[in-house]
């Protein structure tokens, strides 16, 4: 598969009364056509300003992308104009947010949202536009769909704004789609008919996603490849299959660990990440889990593991990536 | 209607809230919202009854109601042997000590302007409980120590704390009044997924140290199979299905905790692949304008015509398990 966008070693700062904090600290991946990729950690971790990089949509002055590049189809985007970045927004890269009703116009109709897109990247007429618009809104399940253009999006529940959103997105049949935290605001049988509905049509259109969540099933349900973030890094990359079955990252082992799960036995307790989220203002020397880390050794405070190959396709960030298995599971602490 | 509990310490009978939107002009009916519509249900001393649903269902406003934030329309309910729904003001705030309530926004739920400290022996002092300061400081000591935060803490102000540790002020402040019923209103959702754990896990520990008893509201299907003994699913005011974690998860009796469970992603790519996944059209209707018979029967895959007809009871459809569908 091609490889459509290429992250080489981002680095997007925020300078806050606090200090700077490094969002994202070095990360590199990519996203190869047609396939879905997943950015997945908890809050603070640097998936959503990764995506907001890439479409130079981070809030400045306070924050700045300073440093690496952003190649899509083989152009780096931190050298365009922001005009001709207008061009790619949209029209190439499509984006789905997180809270629909902040995201969307809330003084335009759900029709004039839709029909702007296209005649802006597409050059229609404004009866071509209408046409794809109600075209857009029933290929996502919008019914009643001419009637609702002169709607607004108050007017819509959750889910159906979210169904808008992605008629935005979709609506210039975009070669990629970044999808932030996309169903994470809605009800679970929302969200489920929604993600159906973006994996359908992006497998119909060859378009590639890009889907950043915090949700484990979310991902074990829809990504092929997943790239697991902390503290502004990537800690484990591979194919969904792998990383599920081989956890080769403490933080990754963690994670999957302390997720309740519908489908196995109900445990006497979870077993979670001991400890609190970073300080991005104030990460530690070396590896910036190291504080919570049951398998944490000497080395790990002094020196900052790479993101290294422990199989084929799989790498982790970690000194004991190869040894975990091997290490006796330290004794679980239960609370923090 | 009810199973012989022994030892109920809650027993919500035939609870009904309707809020009263405007309207009634020139003639218009007034818009009627049955947020709740008729919800009974028991729960042990010790227990923990998971009260699950998705948003608009009325598992928050039945929490409010049993607390007495929101004055039940119709309905009792009757805590520790005594029906709040009959009391005065002055007899209420009596009892309400021994029932109290831990949010959802850990953000939102503690006063900034107070350190963690006054804040979790606030309720000590307006009740008059431990009129000495020092006795009050040493309570909070104790129950900084039972929540798992460092005695510094009781300086320090809620913006300086994450959201996991704010939350176990929080809990904090829900024990100062060594309540026995504790209604927690979504403890976890705002939380991250690694804090969520701890804090599940010593909710847990509290419960068994305590004795406590748990109405826990949540959406989330997997935290609550974890935590509770029992379940009630939530539909649009009422309660749908109704039995033990168990038969609730291994042999869900109503088409709607069928699609709920199905709509849940499990973290394992193998079992989603094999999986069947049930994706329910339609929206939830608008709670303006319910759906006549079975509030479900629009988006049911297997309603019949009588669905639209008759309203299903509650009925109990294996031992101690109970659906209102027609056709379980």
């Amino acid at each position: 598969m091609s490889v459509l966008l290429d992250v080489r070693d981002l680095h997007t700062h925020f300078t806050t009364a606090a200090g700077v904090v490094r969002a994202v600290d070095g990360v590199s991946w990519d996203v190869r056509a047609g396939e879905t990729l997943a950015l997945v950690g908890e809050s603070g971790c640097g998936k959503s300003v990764s995506a907001l990089s890439v479409m130079r949509l981070v809030a400045a002055p306070a924050g700045r992308i300073v440093g690496g590049e952003i190649l899509f189809k083989g152009r780096d985007l931190l050298t365009l104009s922001e005009e001709e970045m207008r061009r790619i927004r949209g029209r190439e890269i499509g984006m789905i947010f997180q809270e629909p009703m902040t995201s969307l116009n809330p003084v335009l109709s759900v029709g004039r949202q839709l029909t702007e897109t296209v005649e802006i990247h597409l050059g229609m007429t404004p009866a071509q536009s209408r046409a794809r618009a109600v075209e857009l809104l029933s290929l996502v399940g919008v019914s009643d769909a001419e009637r609702r253009l002169s709607q607004y999006p108050h007017q819509f529940s959750g889910g159906m704004r979210q169904r808008m959103m992605i008629a935005m997105a979709l609506s210039c049949s975009p070669p990629l789609i970044l999808a932030d935290e996309p169903t994470t605001a809605l009800d679970v049988t929302i969200q489920a008919q929604i993600l159906e509905l973006m994996k359908d049509l992006s497998r119909r259109l060859g378009a590639a996603m890009l889907i950043i969540t915090h949700n484990l099933g979310v991902v074990a349900r829809y990504a092929d490849r997943v790239n697991v973030m902390y503290a502004g890094r990537i800690v484990e990359r591979g194919t969904a299959r792998e990383i599920y079955a081989n956890p080769r990252h403490p933080y990754t082992r963690g994670l999957l660990r302390s997720v309740p799960r519908l489908d196995e036995p109900r445990r006497a307790k979870l077993r979670p990440i001991p400890g609190q989220p970073p300080d991005l203002t104030r990460l530690p020397t070396g590896c910036s889990f190291a504080p919570r880390c049951p398998y944490v050794v000497e080395r790990c405070r002094i020196e900052a593991p790479l993101l290294a190959s422990v199989e084929a396709d799989h790498l982790a960030s970690c000194w004991l990536a190869n040894d975990l298995d091997r290490i006796p599971e330290p004794a679980a602490s239960t609370s923090g | 209607m009810k199973d012989a509990q022994s030892d109920a310490i809650l027993e919500v009978r035939n609870l009904v809230k309707h809020f009263h939107l405007g309207g009634g002009f020139l003639g218009n009916a007034p818009a009627v919202i049955r947020a709740v519509d008729d919800v009974s249900f028991t729960i042990s001393r010790g227990e923990t009854l998971g009260l699950v649903g998705e948003s608009g269902c009325g598992k928050t406003t039945t929490g409010r109601c049993v607390l007495q934030l929101e004055r039940a329309t119709s309905g009792q309910v009757i805590f520790e042997g005594r029906d709040l729904t009959s009391l005065s003001d002055a007899e209420l705030r009596k009892v309400r000590r021994r029932m109290q309530v831990i949010f959802q926004d850990p953000y939102s739920s503690l006063n900034p302007r107070m350190t963690v400290g006054q804040i979790i022996a606030e309720p000590l002092a307006v009740h008059g409980i431990v009129p000495q300061r020092s006795a009050r400081a040493e309570r909070v000591r104790k129950l900084l120590r039972q929540t798992e935060l460092l005695p510094t803490m009781a300086n320090r102000y809620p913006h300086e704390l994450s959201g996991g540790q704010r939350q176990r002020v929080g809990i904090a402040r829900a024990l100062a009044m060594e309540p026995s019923l504790i209604i927690c209103d979504e403890p976890v959702s705002a939380l991250d997924v690694s804090i969520q754990a701890q804090i599940i896990n010593l909710l847990e520990e509290l419960q068994a140290e305590l004795g406590l008893t748990y109405l826990f509201v949540a959406h989330d299907l997997s935290v609550v199979r974890h935590i509770s003994d029992r379940v009630a699913v939530m539909y649009l005011g009422k309660i749908v299905e109704i039995t033990d974690r168990k038969s609730l998860y291994e042999d869900p009796q109503h088409p709607y905790t069928r699609a709920l469970l199905a709509a849940v992603p499990i973290p394992d790519p193998e079992i989603e692949a094999r999986r069947e996944h049930i994706v329910l059209g339609g929206e939830v209707p608008s709670p303006l304008k319910p759906p006549t018979g079975c509030v479900f029967h629009p988006r049911c895959p297997i309603a019949i015509d009588e669905c639209r007809k008759e309203v299903p009871e509650l009925r109990l459809v294996k031992p101690g398990h109970r659906a209102a569908c027609i056709r379980a």
